[in-house]
């Protein structure tokens, strides 16, 4: 029986079932040729993110709790949307975030303490987008939506390079950008979406439906099911079952190729459930019951893809040793966050312009100034 | 175009200057695209881009859909994939839904990324009154724009400048807001081509004077300069400076001027709350408090929306008015 979302009427794509074993759902049969090309050590790759994600997310709510960070928007319920499609992105892909896309920025390469020095408050971005080491993830960004046109504008580039389309997938470029289900109330992801359509951009709108904005649910935000919408802009869409890590996977795969072959834009919207808060500073029990998350933690995509590798053939052994390095991963994290320093004073100045700017100079010079009076009256 | 001694200084309207200078920009350099609501085939409700849509292709000067977010968001995207995009905002009063991306986004990516990402985008407005429009066709919302970090705005007041500052916004790596006074598009000015341009940033005196000293932007510049040949029969010497740049504000030419003159009045289109107008004021008062002899005044728009046109002649401010503050400063 596939996952099917309360306002929707036909199912979404699945291929594993509850349970882990595997069921395709007929929606599932255009894209059954991407997960045959996986193998095992694929498969226990797409476990090990989404335990390391969850134990990172976990580590970083503590860290908060404790006073060490600022805020946390967790992940948790979302790994298997977000380690399926950043997964299925190709090296020459372009990621541009929103601000929970955690296991994304993992899976891309970064370095994830960049997130917890964001959230800390000691820089706006964490991690330099010009390293490839990096992924070609975009800095996170917080106002609802507005990347959706950064990432319009940034694949009309890419065609206008004629760095799409020429018939390799293995060098074309897409992109790929990440949003929410209350983002698709704001003006900015329609416009994208019609910029993306009028210029055919090579690009995929990956929408986590994680059916709550804070406090409001995606049934307020939409009377149909939100992948509907793509048909009103010309752009082919399609609903997927976020919390099947392999259907993401296969799903994402195949519109990112189909966005590089030429096919223009392509809408994906994942179907999955924010376990936790919005962010640490949200109190859920306000505004939903304890038996609608039982109900989604009972579709948890790491239990759900456990039972897959069981059933594969897995061992105690491949479990024990992912558990231990994910706690090591947390412990490493936890220790990283206190040693990381406060930010220098021209942290504030230096990258305001490109070009020389008379006030930065002269603002930064004052301040330096009058903190070493400070510090010089002190001693 | 009238003919000319030397070829290289052609008298044309800014309209031509600022057309002539993008053609330049984009010749020069193949990342520089255009982009706007009916730039290409129409050339532009103020045909700024006639012609260049046919002889640059469709790729380089992009007639998009009719949304000034989504015109700025994609912009900031194809800067970030290395491209210079000139955005046209048809109106200054069709800015606004534009505003998130251009004060949340273009302004800050440089800082957030921590100067990894470059944002060397234009943004040009027509702007001000005297054309006699409707609502939201003739505002000068520029103080919004220089209040904000991360961008530049600046303002030409002839064809020559037009021409000139167009092609430095557009080599610089910053956002520039490109503030064009629509009423000035059409009187001509020599521009000479085989110039070297002024720093973009640089303001300028523009008429020497030794009773007071005048300071605007745009098309004021030119409501200045009728007052001070009408103080000048009255045997006042006005000095007039034209700013040129509201973001950065090039200072010392003006604190020079106010240290010989004593006396300082800015005037503006725009409102005068919390304006332009009322940072120079605030900053001269503090750096040439001795040299003033008198309370800097400013003559601006008043504190209202911009009124229907019937009315216009009434809010901006003119010769007259100038000259009214002229009057009052002179009197301390």
């Amino acid at each position: 029986m596939a996952e099917t979302d309360s306002t929707s009427p036909a199912p979404a794509v699945q291929v594993l079932a509850a349970d882990g074993t595997v069921a395709p759902t007929a929606s599932a049969e255009p894209y059954l040729e991407y997960l045959d090309r996986l193998t095992s050590e694929d498969h226990e790759q797409f476990y090990r993110d989404m335990v390391l994600a969850r134990a990172f997310d976990a580590e970083a709510a503590n860290l908060q709790r404790q006073g060490q960070l600022a805020l946390w928007p967790p992940c948790h319920g979302q790994e298997g949307a977000q380690v399926g499609s950043g997964r299925a992105a190709r090296a020459q892909d372009h990621i541009f975030p929103s601000y929970r896309e955690h296991a994304v920025g993992l899976v891309r390469g970064v370095d994830l303490l960049g997130i917890i020095e964001v959230m800390r408050g000691t820089t706006h971005s964490g991690w330099d987008v010009s390293d490839p080491s990096n992924g070609n993830f975009r800095p996170y960004t917080l106002v609802i939506g507005a990347q959706a046109l950064h990432a319009a504008g940034y694949a009309m580039g890419v065609s206008f390079d004629g760095a799409t389309a020429t018939g390799d997938p293995d060098t074309d470029q897409a992109v790929m950008v990440y949003f929410g289900d209350g983002a698709t109330s704001q003006g900015d992801v329609n416009e994208a979406m019609i910029f993306a359509a009028s210029y055919q951009t090579p690009q995929v709108f990956f929408l986590q439906n994680n059916h709550w904005a804070i406090s409001v649910p995606v049934t307020t935000q939409s009377r149909t099911p939100l992948f509907q919408r793509g048909a009103g802009f010309g752009i082919p869409s399609v609903q997927v079952d976020g919390n099947d890590v392999l259907a993401s996977y296969a799903v994402t795969a195949k519109h990112l190729d189909d966005a590089r072959a030429g096919g223009g834009p392509q809408l994906i919207e994942a179907l999955t459930y924010r376990i936790g808060a919005h962010t640490t500073s949200d109190d859920p029990t306000k505004y939903r019951t304890q038996e609608l998350t039982d109900s989604w933690i009972a579709r948890d995509p790491i239990v759900r893809f456990q039972a897959f590798l069981r059933n594969q053939g897995a061992s105690d052994a491949f479990f024990q040793g992912v558990s231990t390095d994910a706690q090591d991963y947390a412990a490493d994290v936890r220790r990283r966050t206190h040693a990381i320093a406060d930010p220098e004073i021209g942290l504030m100045f230096d990258g305001v312009y490109s070009d020389e700017h008379p006030l930065m100079i002269e603002q930064k010079q004052w301040l330096e100034q009058y903190e070493a009076a400070l510090d010089g009256s002190a001693s | 175009m009238t003919v000319s001694i030397d070829k290289t200084l052609q008298t044309m309207p800014m309209a031509k200057a600022l057309n002539a200078g993008l053609r330049q920009a984009m010749a020069a350099d193949p990342k520089v695209l255009l982009m706007g609501e009916d730039i290409g085939k129409l050339g532009g409700v103020f045909r700024i881009t006639e012609g260049l849509q046919a002889e640059f292709g469709e790729n380089r000067v992009l007639d998009t859909p009719l949304a000034e977010s989504g015109i700025i968001g994609t912009a900031v995207g194809l800067a970030m994939r290395g491209y210079r995009p000139v955005c046209e905002i048809q109106f200054d009063g069709f800015i606004y839904p534009g505003f998130n991306q251009i004060t949340s986004q273009l302004a800050k990516l440089t800082n957030r990324s921590e100067g990894s990402l470059q944002m060397p985008v234009v943004i040009r407005v027509p702007y001000g009154g005297h054309i006699g429009a409707v609502e939201h066709h003739q505002e000068s919302p520029e103080a919004y724009f220089a209040h904000t970090a991360g961008l530049r705005s600046v303002s030409p007041s002839t064809p020559n400048d037009a021409y000139w500052m167009i092609q430095e916004a557009i080599a610089s790596n910053d956002p520039v807001m490109f503030f064009e006074p629509k009423s000035r598009y059409w009187p001509k000015g020599d521009v000479d081509l085989s110039g070297s341009a002024a720093p973009l940033h640089a303001s300028r005196v523009v008429r020497q004077g030794t009773d007071a000293t005048l300071v605007a932007h745009g098309a004021m510049v030119t409501v200045l300069l009728q007052a001070a040949e009408l103080a000048a029969a009255d045997g006042i010497s006005l000095e007039v400076v034209d700013l040129r740049s509201l973001s950065p504000i090039d200072y010392e030419p003006l604190l020079e001027s106010v240290r010989k003159t004593g006396r300082l009045i800015v005037a503006q289109e725009a409102s005068g709350n919390v304006s332009v107008g009322s940072e120079i004021a605030a900053t001269v008062a503090e750096r040439a408090f001795f040299s003033l002899e008198a309370p800097v005044l400013r003559v601006s728009g008043f504190d209202v929306p911009f009124p229907p046109a019937k009315l216009e002649k009434l809010f901006l401010p003119d010769a007259d008015r100038v000259l009214e503050a002229v009057d009052r400063a002179l009197a301390y």
